[in-house]
């Protein structure tokens, strides 16, 4: 089928989430207002403004009732899903580059920015029901990978918290007292720094992305490496098929390099692998510049992407796509 | 320390506290020249043969002999001159002069030394004056110091020398007898260098051997594929053997930065250039010539850079690399420099000039071998502005007998181009129109095999248009030309026999329009690829001349080299390092079928390891050709089994892979079973999991939007 164009960001995506009834899509972008859609038709629901600077990422919990967003101003903020106001600000001393609340929603981890001083740092705060009880007191921060930390989620049962950043390394810390319990070997990992990190839908296993050109997948308990799918392009965004046993992976040549190279050159399609047999099956054209954010709605029949070009690009599957056999 | 895992902040912490900086990034680590970290290089004897020359330190001190004997009173007039002539050379050291007197007689010794301030400078002074005459009595004999101990050493009494066993070597063609009649290559990305077999029915590649810093800039091929030539600064090195690579030879040549083989691979050419201690010196170029097998120097050359410019001043050919080019086909019986008003050619029996003397030819700028015989194509350009035509002459060596002559009138350029065969050899000629404001293009065709090599002159249809390749089909009679204007040009072919007349050139057939700006033939001939590299973003068009048709066309986004294999059954298309993206190869089939592409990051070179001519007889080949059914009849088999071989071997794989899955989805199943209760838990006892076990349902709902009642009424 046709993908639908949703435009409304007038600055390159960042993020892309669904929630788990599969019906909203929430965007980030560097345009300081992240954006909400019907998932089915992409006709746009409202914005969250408040953000001072490009947001990098969002969470929204699993009754879609707030969303959390992380923004390069330095803060991150609860939303009301429903009204679009602001709820709570937690302020930081440097860039929120990404969010993800814990199972149950009680708990969220936020890493933040190297800035001025102040080094790279994944915090974890506590997340009242009540709003108005919120504090901005955090529960645990870690400090210590070198660089910019791009992706940190929960474990299994909110035990561990995995990291991946600018330094190619993944790590697992122990939630309940900050140490670092597993390290990514660095034969088999990623030569590059790492841009995104998504989990599978019930957190067993995760897809990583990086700029080697190369996307991994790991067993979330015991770090081990399961899959590695290559390709020819930088990879900023990941998605996995809920549904079927698909990656999908999206990416492109450095957004300040496309202008001075052939449109072709930079292959911003998104490519979609065999999760098992680590095989190309296919590719969707059609964005103008890198893609920057994939997501894949819960059930599996649709998926959008956003670009480095400032649109959202959903795609509802064709009944072909899954009778696809290689 | 202790097993446990420390916190990276407290290892940081810790750094911190002793001052160390942990931003390390070891790649931007470059160990200072000579410091090796204890890891000793396979290289290192070589280093050592070289430091053991200038062991003594006296590197750079001359003895020179037969001054004339003086007396005190003339001692300083004749240190004068002595330093006259010697610091026109180089810089002497201070107290470098010296000249011993016998203490009784109080007169000279007729031999002083020199010191300079570098052996360079030293070894120059002694070819410049060995054998400078004073006067008629005294004849300079000029020596390095350190050749005195040398010769001192050389023992009075003969020894035979140990005899070596014979040991058979390796046989290096064996790569030639693959079971399935494979081409090797050999590629260089990053810091690696590795030889492949094109395994084209497999759609891959199989390694034979890799190496990490095999070279220090390239690696080339000899031009029968019998060994692989690396280069080092110490000089040149070349590997091969029965099914790996080991080092056959090392040829010293402090910074040797170009090589070069003889066409029968007997020698090799390696070419350096130095910085003149005086700035406003030529650089000094040094060119050995080595035997390949022995690895003796056979002759040397050195010189300042002007002397080893090709095309003397200024001449037409703007490569001046190789110097020598080889002549006389694969027999490497002889080898030609250009030199002002002359070529130089010399032949291999005793690496001296033919006849003693160099071939004089006024004002030549570019000539060329035949790629068979002994012959010279020379080109001498117009001179005295217009009143002395150019020419093009062929010279037969050793003889030095012109074959053949032809002026040409108002030439601005002229390129020649053999026929591989060295059956035809076509000159480009550039033509001034009358006005002379601008060229035009054409051909002067000699049939070299013809009795009196007839010439005959091809003009394009349209004359004014510019040629931007030109190539010969190899061991054919046909040549393709690109002319026209970019962006887009036209191809045409033409055959040195017409259907009529065997002694005619004929036009076949013109492409317009095409994407292309470089022509590939198949050493085999009949094919032909026509590649748009650079500005056309490496268009590829496969096309069949025998039938003139198109047999396919494809692209290799932004391919900057396009190779056949030396077999003809294959193409590689390269990226190379030029460019940021995409680098990498890919092999198709002769017909322009995709095979399979491998992306390589820094990628520099892509080359097919040559093979030797056929021994086959060109009438076997014929009968080879025309009965080629009963002969692919068994290839075909193998090809068969093979794809069966693959396809069970891919499903085999898929299953593996399938089952290694499975378990550890049933394994995640486990522990996510385990994990309910307290998942719950943490979700405040909410007990719907679903999204794990996510499943769509499509439900049709019918409403009933409003219901009305009609009486119709009903005639009977």
């Amino acid at each position: 089928m046709r993908p639908i164009l949703m435009k409304g960001h007038e600055r390159p995506l960042t993020f892309l989430k669904y929630n788990r009834d599969g019906d909203l899509l929430f965007s980030c972008a560097k345009d300081h207002t992240p954006t909400v859609w019907f998932a089915d038709n992409g006709e746009r629901l409202g914005t969250y403004r408040g953000h001072n600077g490009a947001v990098w990422t969002c969470d929204v919990s699993r009754d879609s009732m707030r969303l959390i967003t992380g923004s390069a101003d330095q803060t991150v903020k609860l939303w009301n899903v429903q009204k679009g106001t602001q709820l709570y600000t937690f302020n930081f001393g440097s860039p929120a580059r990404s969010v993800e609340f814990a199972i149950g929603d009680k708990l969220a981890v936020i890493t933040t920015d190297p800035f001025m001083e102040l080094t790279s740092a994944i915090h974890v705060k506590r997340i009242a029901g009540d709003s108005t009880e919120q504090t901005e007191e955090s529960v645990l921060v870690i400090k210590g990978p070198q660089g910019r930390i791009n992706r940190a989620v929960w474990g299994p049962l909110n035990r561990t918290i995995i990291s991946a950043g600018e330094d190619a390394v993944i790590r697992i810390w122990d939630f309940e007292t900050g140490k670092l319990l597993k390290e990514s070997d660095k034969e088999s990992g990623h030569k590059k720094t790492i841009t995104s990190l998504t989990k599978a839908a019930d957190g067993s296993h995760f897809l990583s992305g990086s700029l080697d050109k190369s996307a991994k997948l790991w067993d979330t308990r015991t770090l081990t490496l399961i899959k590695t799918y290559s390709t020819e392009r930088p990879v900023n965004a990941v998605a996995m098929s809920p549904l079927l046993d698909h990656v999908v992976l999206g990416g492109g040549q450095d957004a300040s390099a496309v202008t001075t190279t052939d449109h072709r050159a930079g292959k911003f399609e998104a490519k979609f692998y065999d999760k098992i047999l680590q095989e190309e099956i296919g590719g969707v054209k059609g964005h103008f510049g890198p893609i920057n954010a994939l997501a894949f709605n819960p059930d599996g029949k649709s998926c959008s992407s956003g670009g480095e070009d400032g649109y959202v690009r959903l795609h509802h599957f064709d009944p072909d796509y899954f009778n696809i056999k290689i | 320390m202790a097993a446990e895992v420390m916190l990276m902040n407290e290892i940081e912490a810790t750094a911190a506290q002793m001052g160390i900086d942990m931003n390390i990034d070891f790649s931007s680590i470059q160990l200072p020249p000579g410091e090796n970290c204890g890891i000793i290089s396979d290289d290192d004897d070589v280093y050592h043969d070289d430091q053991l020359e200038f062991d003594s330190g006296f590197g750079n001190v001359i003895v020179v002999d037969n001054l004339p004997v003086v007396p005190r009173e003339k001692f300083e007039k004749l240190e004068g001159v002595i330093r006259k002539i010697y610091s026109q050379i180089g810089v002497i050291k201070e107290d470098g002069l010296w000249m011993p007197v016998d203490p009784e007689t109080k007169k000279t010794l007729g031999y002083c030394f020199i010191e300079y301030n570098t052996p360079q400078e030293a070894e120059l002074a002694k070819e410049k004056t060995h054998g400078y005459k004073l006067d008629r009595a005294h004849i300079f004999a000029v020596n390095m110091f350190d050749d005195f101990d040398k010769y001192m050493k050389v023992p009075d009494e003969w020894a035979p020398p140990e005899i070596k066993p014979y040991t058979p070597g390796e046989n290096l063609q064996k790569w030639l007898a693959d079971e399935k009649a494979r081409d090797q290559f050999v590629i260089r990305a990053g810091t690696d260098t590795e030889v492949l077999w094109n395994d084209a029915r497999q759609s891959k590649t199989e390694p034979v051997y890799k190496r990490t810093f095999w070279t220090e800039s390239f690696v080339q091929w000899s031009p029968m594929g019998t060994y692989l030539a690396t280069v080092h600064r110490q000089g040149a090195a070349v590997w091969g053997g029965a099914n790996t690579f080991n080092r056959l030879m090392r040829y010293a040549h402090p910074q040797v930065k170009l090589i070069d083989f003889s066409p029968g691979e007997k020698f090799l050419v390696t070419y350096s250039s130095h910085e003149p201690s005086n700035p406003r010196d030529a650089n000094r170029v040094v060119i050995n010539i080595f035997d390949v097998r022995t690895g003796k120097v056979m002759r040397d050359f050195k010189g300042s850079a002007d002397e080893f410019a090709v095309g003397g001043a200024g001449g037409v050919a703007g490569n001046s690399w190789p110097v020598f080019r080889w002549g006389g086909g694969k027999e490497d019986k002889y080898f030609a420099k250009l030199g002002k008003n002359m070529i130089s050619v010399y032949e291999t029996e005793t690496f001296s000039l033919i006849d003693k003397k160099s071939l004089k030819v006024e004002n030549v700028v570019d000539f060329s071998w035949s790629p068979t015989d002994p012959i010279i194509a020379l080109f001498v350009p117009e001179l005295g502005g217009g009143n002395q035509p150019a020419r093009v002459s062929l010279v037969q060596m050793p003889g030095k007998e012109e074959l053949r002559q032809k002026n040409l009138f108002s030439i601005s350029d002229c390129k020649m181009y053999w026929q591989s065969n060295g059956d035809y050899l076509a000159v480009k000629a550039d033509r001034y129109t009358k006005t002379k404001k601008s060229t035009y293009t054409g051909f002067e065709l000699f049939r070299i095999k013809e009795r009196d090599i007839p010439i005959e002159v091809l003009e394009l249809d349209n004359k004014n248009d510019k040629i931007i390749a030109f190539a010969w089909e190899p061991k054919g009679h046909r040549f393709a030309v690109i002319h026209g204007d970019n962006p887009r040009p036209d191809v045409s072919f033409y055959s040195m026999r017409s259907t009529h007349n065997l002694g005619r050139v004929a036009k076949l057939t013109t492409l317009k329009g095409k994407q292309a700006n470089a022509l590939f033939w198949s050493p085999g001939g009949r094919f032909i690829v026509l590649a748009g590299l650079k500005g056309f973003n490496g268009q590829l068009e496969f096309f069949n001349v025998d039938e003139l048709e198109t047999m396919a066309t494809a692209e290799h986004f932004m391919a900057t080299d396009v190779e056949w294999d030396p077999t003809g059954r294959y193409v590689a298309t390269s990226v190379t390092s030029v460019h940021e993206m995409e680098n990498g190869f890919n092999i198709w089939s002769f017909n322009g079928r995709l095979l399979y592409r491998i992306l390589k990051d820094h990628f520099f070179q892509f080359l097919w390891r040559p093979r030797p001519p056929s021994f086959l007889t060109p009438e076997k080949e014929e009968e080879i050709a025309r009965n080629l059914k009963k002969y692919s009849k068994k290839y075909e088999a193998e090809d068969q089994d093979v794809s069966m071989l693959l396809s069970e071997q891919d499903r085999e794989k898929r299953r593996m892979l399938k089952e290694e899955w499975e378990k550890w989805v049933s394994e995640w199943r486990r522990a996510q079973e385990e994990e309910k209760l307290e998942r719950q838990k943490l979700r405040d006892g909410e007990a719907s999991d679903e999204e794990e076990e996510y499943e769509a349902k499509e439900v049709e709902v019918e409403e009933v939007l409003d219901v009305s009642e009609e009486v119709l009424s009903f005639e009977e």
